[in-house]
C-alpha cells in the first residue's frame, strides 16, 4: 500500500521551509518527498489524499498532557487523550505522572504504554515522577523508569518544594538523558490562592495566587541548573517575570528550556469574571501584560515550546463553588487553532509555530517527530488554517469538556492525522 | 414608581445610584412597621423565603427572618449541618432539589465567593447574596449606607474611613462599592498584610496609618478581626493589632465633630474596637442592626413584592 499526498504546501520547521511537495507514505515511512504531479502512478494499490490548499505538517508533539489513567478513567483514558490528539493534529503525546497510582514506577509506566498500544492512535510517552509517590521525599528509580520506556521526569502538579532533591533529581536525571520538567510554583506562596492575585481577585473576592509564586521556583530551577550544568525545562510559563528569568537564563548559555499553553497566551484573568471554573487553571490566568511578555517570550525563543496542559476533568470536579473547583482545561483540540492565531497576529511565522508545536518539544524529551525528512517516520497532519467554526462540545473527543473555548469561534482546523504512515483520524467532509 | 428590574441582588456592582437610593427610600417607608404594635403588613403573603445559611450567623439571619416575617411572607431555614451537605450534596444539586419545591427567594450565606452567582445562574428563584467568601455582602452595605444617611443627611462628598482586614472582608468590598458610588470619598486602613493588591483601582485611597486614616473622617467604620484567621501569618498578635489599629477614644478625637462609628458586627470588644467607644455616644452600631430589618424588608419586597408584579400586570 502506498499513499501519496498531493498538492499540499508542506511546512518543514527545521529547515524552516514551506514548499509545495507530494508527500509518498510507504511501509508507514515517508519514502519520497517529490516535486508536484512527478508522481504519476495509479491503480488500486495507491491511496491518494489530495491536499490542496492545504498545508501538510509534521505530526504536532505535545510533551504537556494528563491522560488520568490509572486511577480516573472517567475523566480520561489513554485510548480517549490519545483520539482527542489524533483529532487535534497531534501525533505524539506526552503524559504527566499525576496518576492514580502516580507513574512513580516501571509496571506504571508499562501499563500506560500497554494501553497506548491498544488504543492504536498516537504515540504515547510516558513521563514518570520525580518523587516516589509524588511526595518531593525520595527519588524514583530514573533508570529503571527509562528502561520501561519513561522520557522525562517531572513532579507535575506537586512541585518539588525541597531544593536540595530538585538538585539530586537534575543531576541524576542527566546521567541517564532524561530531562527533568519542572511545575513552578511555590506553594506556601500561592496559599489557598484559585486565580491570579491582582486587580481583579480583589474585584471579585477570590484568593490571589502572586505571579511571585511561579517567578521564584523559575529562579531556583536555573540557579541550581547553573549549580549542575544540568538541562532543566520549565513547564506553562506563565508570567512575564519567568519569561524574563528564562531569556537572561538562555543568553548566559544556560541549559533552560520553556513550554507554555495556549491558555496563557490567548486569555487573561478578566475570564475569570463571573466565577466560571472552566476559566480556573494552574497556573492560573494572568493580566494582559504577562500574556503580551508570553507571546513575545515565544516570538523571541524564549519559549521554546508550545504544549497543552491538556487536563481533564468531569463536572464532578468543575460544576462547584470556585474554590473548590479543580484547576485544569483541556486543550488538545484547541492548540492548533489558537496556535494559528499567533501566526495571524504575526507573533511567529508559520514554520516557527508549526515547529514549536513539534519538533522543539520532541527534542527536549529525546523522541523522533517533528520532521518530515524521507526516511522519517510518516508522522503527519494535513491542517486547513483559514477553516472557520464555532467550537462545540460535541466535537470534543476527549472523556472530559472542561473548555473555556466552546462556544468560541475558531480559525484553522485539523484534517487528517496519520502516525507511521496509518490514517489515526480524518475529518468528515 | 421607579423601577427595580433585577431577579437577584448578588452584588453592589450592578445598581445604578438610583436603584440604590430607591432602596433606601422604600426602607424609610418600611422602617415604621417595626415601630408598631402589630409588627406585621401582608404586602409577601403567599411568598416563600429560604434563608440557607451554609456559615454560622446570628444577626444576618435573624435580621432576614425577621424581615420576611414582617411582610408576612412564609419563611424556612435550611443551614449546612441540617440540610444532605453533610450527607456530601452539592451545591448545584441542593439548588436543584430546592427550586423543584419553587421557593420565591433564597436567602443564602456560603463560604465560597461566587457560591451566590452560580446558585442565581441555576435557579428561577431570586438570590440574595447574603455574604460569599471574601467577596460581598450587599445587604450589610445597604444598611450601612441607609444608617449613614439617617445620620449625617446625605452620604455625597462624606469622607469615610474603612479600617480592619480590608483583604477578608465582604463588608468593605460592598460598602467600598456602595460608597463611591454614591460619591463618598473612602480611605481605607490596616495593616498591609491585610490591603488587597490593586484595591485602588476601587477608588479608594490607601492610608495603612489608622492615626492618618482617620483624621478629619465623618465615619468610621471598622471591622471584626477574624482571630481564626491568625495563623495566616497576617498579624503577630491580638494584642499589637489592638494596640495599633484597635479604634480608641483618642484616635476618635482627631475625627471630625459629630463623626460616627460604625461595626458590621460581632464586635472583639478591646480588638479593634474599645468598649468604650463601641458603647460612646459616637457609636451607631445598633442602629445599624435595627436598620437591617427596614433594609432587609426593602430588598425582599423590590424582588419578590409589588413591583414586579405590576410589570406583569402591565405586560397582560
Amino acid at each position: 500500500m502506498i499513499t501519496l499526498i498531493r498538492n499540499g504546501d508542506v511546512v518543514d520547521p527545521v529547515r524552516e521551509t514551506v514548499e509545495k511537495v507530494d508527500v509518498l507514505v510507504e511501509k508507514g515511512k515517508i519514502s519520497k518527498l517529490l516535486p508536484p504531479g512527478v508522481f504519476k502512478e495509479k491503480g488500486p494499490q495507491i491511496r491518494i489524499f489530495d491536499a490542496s490548499d492545504k498545508f501538510v505538517i509534521p505530526g504536532l508533539v505535545d510533551i504537556h498532557v494528563h491522560l488520568r489513567e490509572p486511577g480516573h478513567e472517567y475523566k480520561e483514558t489513554v485510548a480517549s487523550g490519545a483520539r482527542s490528539a489524533a483529532a487535534g493534529g497531534f501525533t505524539a503525546i506526552a503524559c504527566m505522572p499525576n496518576t492514580e497510582p502516580p507513574n512513580d514506577c516501571r509496571s506504571v509506566t508499562e501499563f500506560i504504554l500497554e494501553q497506548a498500544e491498544r488504543a492504536c492512535s498516537v504515540r504515547v510517552y510516558p513521563i514518570a515522577a520525580i518523587s516516589k509517590g509524588q511526595e518531593g521525599e525520595t527519588l524514583t528509580n530514573f533508570g529503571e523508569l527509562k528502561e520501561a520506556g519513561a522520557v522525562a521526569v517531572s513532579d507535575d502538579g506537586f512541585p518539588v518544594a525541597n531544593s536540595e532533591l530538585m538538585r539530586r533529581a537534575l543531576e541524576y536525571a542527566a546521567f541517564y538523558g532524561l530531562r527533568v520538567i519542572s511545575h513552578c510554583e511555590d506553594r506556601s506562596l500561592a496559599g489557598d490562592g484559585v486565580m491570579h492575585e491582582g486587580v481583579i481577585s480583589t474585584r471579585i473576592g477570590l484568593a490571589g495566587i502572586p505571579a511571585a509564586s511561579e517567578d521564584i521556583m523559575v529562579y531556583r530551577e536555573i540557579s541550581l541548573s547553573r549549580l549542575t550544568g544540568c538541562p532543566v525545562h520549565i513547564a506553562h510559563v506563565s508570567t512575564a517575570g519567568s519569561v524574563e528569568l528564562i531569556r537572561r537564563a538562555k543568553e548566559e548559555g544556560l541549559l533552560v528550556t520553556a513550554e507554555t499553553a495556549p491558555h496563557y497566551f490567548t486569555l487573561d484573568h478578566q475570564r475569570v469574571v463571573g466565577y466560571d471554573t472552566l476559566a480556573k487553571v494552574n497556573p492560573p490566568l494572568r493580566t494582559s501584560e504577562d500574556v503580551e511578555a508570553v507571546k513575545e517570550g515565544l516570538r523571541e525563543g524564549v519559549i521554546d515550546v508550545i504544549a497543552t496542559d491538556h487536563a481533564p476533568h468531569s463536572p464532578l470536579e468543575k460544576e462547584l463553588e470556585f474554590d473548590r473547583a479543580a484547576f485544569g482545561m483541556i486543550g488538545l483540540q484547541t492548540a492548533l487553532p489558537l496556535t494559528l492565531q499567533l501566526v495571524r497576529d504575526g507573533v511567529l511565522d508559520l514554520t516557527e509555530a508549526v515547529g514549536k508545536l513539534s519538533c522543539a518539544g520532541a527534542n527536549i524529551i529525546g523522541v523522533s517527530g517533528g520532521c518530515l525528512i524521507e526516511g522519517e517516520n510518516a508522522d503527519l497532519s494535513v491542517i486547513d488554517p483559514e477553516y472557520e467554526y464555532l467550537f462545540e462540545a460535541d466535537q470534543i473527543l476527549s472523556k472530559s469538556r472542561n473548555s473555556p473555548f466552546i462556544g468560541k469561534r475558531l480559525k484553522g482546523v485539523n484534517e487528517l492525522t496519520m502516525v507511521g504512515g496509518k490514517v489515526v483520524w480524518e475529518k468528515e467532509r | 414608581m421607579a423601577k427595580f428590574a433585577h431577579k437577584d441582588l448578588l452584588s453592589m456592582e450592578p445598581l445604578s445610584v438610583e436603584e440604590i437610593a430607591f432602596i433606601l427610600d422604600t426602607a424609610e417607608s418600611l422602617k415604621t412597621i417595626s415601630a408598631r404594635d402589630i409588627k406585621k403588613v401582608p404586602t409577601l403573603r403567599g411568598k416563600s423565603v429560604v434563608n440557607f445559611f451554609y456559615e454560622p450567623s446570628t444577626r444576618t439571619r435573624t435580621s432576614f427572618e425577621v424581615a420576611a416575617k414582617q411582610l408576612s411572607a412564609d419563611t424556612f431555614s435550611l443551614s449546612a449541618s441540617t440540610s444532605s451537605i453533610v450527607k456530601g450534596e452539592t451545591l448545584l444539586d441542593t439548588a436543584r432539589n430546592l427550586q423543584a419545591m419553587r421557593p420565591d427567594l433564597i436567602v443564602l450565606r456560603h463560604p465560597s465567593s461566587g457560591a451566590p452567582h452560580m446558585l442565581a445562574r441555576e435557579m428561577k428563584a431570586g438570590i440574595i447574596n447574603a455574604g460569599d467568601g471574601i467577596n460581598e455582602h450587599p445587604t450589610q452595605a445597604l444598611l450601612d449606607l441607609y444608617t449613614i444617611r439617617e445620620k449625617m443627611g446625605r452620604l455625597n462628598g462624606l469622607k469615610v474611613a474603612i479600617i480592619g482586614d480590608i483583604s477578608h472582608s465582604r463588608v468593605a468590598r460592598s460598602n467600598i462599592i456602595g460608597l463611591t458610588k454614591m460619591g463618598a470619598e473612602v480611605t481605607v486602613s490596616g495593616p498591609p498584610t491585610m490591603i488587597p493588591v490593586g484595591i485602588e483601582a476601587l477608588g479608594v485611597q490607601v492610608v495603612p496609618d489608622p492615626v492618618q486614616a482617620v483624621k478629619k473622617k465623618d465615619v468610621l467604620m471598622l471591622l471584626r478581626i477574624q482571630l481564626e484567621r491568625q495563623s495566616a501569618v497576617l498579624f503577630p498578635s491580638i494584642r499589637e493589632y489592638a494596640s495599633f489599629f484597635g479604634l480608641s477614644s483618642e484616635m476618635l478625637r482627631m475625627a471630625n465633630e459629630g463623626a460616627i462609628v460604625m461595626h458590621p458586627g460581632p464586635l472583639n470588644r478591646g480588638v479593634e474596637i474599645t468598649s468604650e467607644v463601641a458603647d460612646g455616644p459616637y457609636s451607631v452600631i445598633l442602629d445599624q442592626v435595627a436598620n437591617g430589618v427596614a433594609v432587609r424588608m426593602a430588598v425582599l419586597y423590590l424582588l419578590i413584592g409589588g413591583v414586579k408584579g405590576d410589570n406583569v400586570d402591565q405586560e397582560r
